[in-house]
């Protein structure tokens, strides 16, 4: 079975996010980028179903800026086999919608055929969470999303699921577009070997019209904020004026 | 580069980007900031979280060896079919700032095993002895130590007692090595001692560990560099069989070569260890408040983050500079000497203010600052002094020697 990972360059999580002087998005300029956090986890997932024999090829693809190469070696460095750039947009700044993703990635699906699609259940800077949905109502094919364990078995797939207080575990049938959630596995660190095997891996570079998908935005941006600043907090003479605040202040009890 | 216009010309210049001023990350291949980001997240995430506990007990923990191994970080400039990545210097470098960037003694482990073990091993040794010692180096499972300094030759290393006395079928050594990161979990002892043989030259040997005669007693009580094992190497007529020479090199220029390798990767470490005193000393000042307003918010305290700024930018700066040269074979060992001594120095004088700028907590273990003033004492004392390298750049440019 062939399995495809999207991976999305994005602001790397241990930057402090600064928001552009007019409110139109997030500061990228000159600012450290690394693969999503979730596709990490869906790229080791792939590469533990490989490593147990269920997966004969990994390709990762990345929709983006040419930069987003960078994200792809670091896939292939982990052990994805090969990469495929959809060349979508000039400027880091400019975003490309889920819908626009998921048409793009359902053109690359068509031409690689693959068995099963696992990405990432958001990514990190806009927090969609729709991609994969998307694309799964896109291609007609099964989706599980929020997978913290996932057994393909054949033609089906039993994928434990992260819901809110509990933990649901479903069939899928196969192909399958499964989204996966932080506790699935713990990527590996790319080691140097195989980072610099990484750069004889292929990478294929094509562009949103060679695959026929318009990536005009469909969403405007109407502001951007920073998140409020914390007040600065007061300090209680004794326990009755604290539970005097609690109970008529923050109304908590 | 645009051509220049008028309207270029009254641009407004981009802002500085402050832990980074000359866009080092620019000046990166795409190949040397993966493996940078690798090194990085490895230290961060499994070396941190252990340093403060190894330092306060004086542990290394072995498998650090292994794991470091596993990432290809031993020996990462050895070719791939003997068990290294075929990596750069830069590459090399930028691990060692990652590396210290947690402490100065984690990088000590492998810039030993890197430079001054596996080095030799590669240069200077013959094919069997690269094809048996270097794959299982690179991985962590051998951990080598190196045996120049002795007890009363530091500086002078050619003043060196160790004897090599030829016997039959090889040779039988005796003397003592101090100060040897290492060697008290050593397998592999790279020794240099001078050869009756060799009209008394001094040569490198390959010691295994077990073999009699051969001793590796820890030093305790080190204040410097804790989280690493040093100790020494007493040899008492060991017999090292001929095929354990390292045939390909005679006299100073042995360890020499090895010691320049080191240098250069000690240059990049120190400015790791640096910017993690920097950085901890702004984010302290800028937390911290006193008389009503940040500690940062003070002239006294700007000045002193303007500083260790500036010594950083340029150290990180020669750093690769003299990294590019190293990869085009044409690193003159006087440089090596110079970013060296520059780097170490400042790199100490920057952990000594940061140390200061967090008042009390700063003699805290937990700040991790203190740990860096710490080893950075043996940094810019070990592989050539402060001083003594001064000795090497002013003979370099008067042509006379002050060594005595």
């Amino acid at each position: 079975m062939k399995v495809l990972v999207p991976v999305k360059r994005v602001i790397d999580y241990n930057v402090k996010v600064r928001v552009k002087a007019d409110g139109s998005g997030v500061d990228l300029a000159n600012v450290k980028m690394s693969m999503n956090p979730f596709d990490e986890i869906a790229v080791e997932e792939a590469i533990r179903m490989k490593e147990a024999g269920k997966v004969d090829e990994i390709v990762v693809v990345s929709i983006g800026i040419e930069k987003s190469q960078e994200t792809l070696r670091t896939a292939l460095a982990m052990g994805a086999d090969r990469a495929i750039l959809v060349n979508a947009a000039d400027d880091v700044h400019t975003d490309i919608e889920p819908l626009a993703v998921a048409k793009l990635l359902k053109a690359v699906i068509a031409e690689e055929n693959p068995g099963l699609v696992l990405c990432g259940k958001q990514a990190i800077d806009n927090d969609m969470n729709a991609t994969g949905q998307m694309l799964s109502a896109l291609l007609g094919w099964s989706q599980a999303t929020f997978a913290s364990e996932i057994n393909v078995d054949g033609d089906s797939a039993t994928v434990t699921r992260e819901v809110d207080g509990g933990l649901q575990t479903i069939k899928v049938k196969m192909p399958a577009i499964v989204t996966v959630d932080l506790r699935l596995n713990e990527p590996r660190y790319a080691s140097l070997p195989n980072i610099m095997k990484a750069k004889k891996k292929p990478l294929d570079t094509k562009t949103a019209a060679d695959l026929g998908v318009d990536v005009a935005p469909r969403l405007s941006v109407v502001k951007t904020t920073e998140p409020a600043e914390r007040a600065a907090g007061v300090k209680v003479a004794d326990v009755a004026e604290l539970v005097a605040k609690l109970k008529d202040e923050a109304g908590v009890i | 580069m645009a051509q220049n216009t008028p309207e270029l010309a009254r641009a407004k210049p981009p802002a500085m980007i402050w832990e980074d001023a000359f866009l080092i990350e620019d000046q990166l291949t795409e190949e040397e900031r993966m493996i940078r980001d690798a090194a990085r997240a490895y230290c961060q995430d499994k070396l941190q979280p252990r340093v403060t506990e190894a330092n306060r007990n004086e542990v290394f923990h072995r498998e650090i060896m292994t794991e470091m191994g596993a990432l290809g970080l031993l020996g990462s400039t050895i070719p791939e079919e003997l068990g290294g990545v075929g990596a750069n210097y830069v590459s090399y470098g930028l691990v060692a700032r990652e590396v210290e960037r947690v402490d100065s003694g984690y990088r000590s482990a492998m810039s030993v095993q890197s430079s001054l073990v596996m080095h030799p091993i590669f240069a200077y040794g013959t094919d069997e002895q690269r094809q048996k010692y270097l794959p299982k180096l690179a991985s962590g499972e051998w951990v080598g130590c190196f045996g120049l300094t002795e007890p009363d030759h530091g500086s002078d290393p050619g003043g060196m007692l160790t004897r090599a006395k030829q016997v039959d079928g090889g040779y039988s050594i005796s003397g003592a090595k101090n100060w040897i990161t290492n060697s008290p979990i050593a397998d592999v002892f790279v020794v240099w001692a001078k050869s009756d043989a060799h009209d008394g030259a001094i040569k490198g040997f390959v010691l295994e560990k077990g073999i009699k005669g051969l001793n590796a007693p820890k030093i305790e009580g080190k204040f410097s560099l804790r989280a690493s094992t040093t100790g020494m190497i007493q040899m008492d007529e060991v017999f090292v069989p001929e095929e354990n020479l390292l045939p390909n090199v005679s006299g100073l220029a042995g360890p020499f070569g090895c010691l320049n390798r080191a240098r250069y990767g000690i240059a990049w470490g120190a400015m790791g260890a640096a910017e993690f005193c920097w950085h901890a000393a702004r984010d302290y000042t800028l937390e911290r408040k006193q008389f009503g307003k940040p500690l940062a918010q003070t002239q006294l305290i700007q000045k002193k983050l303007a500083d260790m700024q500036t010594e950083i930018s340029l150290g990180l700066q020669g750093c690769l500079r003299l990294g590019r040269l190293f990869d085009e074979h044409r690193a003159p060992a006087e440089l090596i000497s110079l970013m060296k001594r520059n780097n170490c120095g400042k790199a100490l004088d920057i952990a000594r203010v940061s140390r200061d700028m967090h008042g009390g907590n700063g003699v805290s273990d937990e700040y991790g600052v203190i740990r860096h003033v710490m080893n950075l004492e043996a940094v810019n004392t070990y592989e050539g002094t402060h001083d003594v390298h001064a000795l090497i750049l002013g003979r370099a440019q008067t042509g006379l020697q002050a060594f005595m």
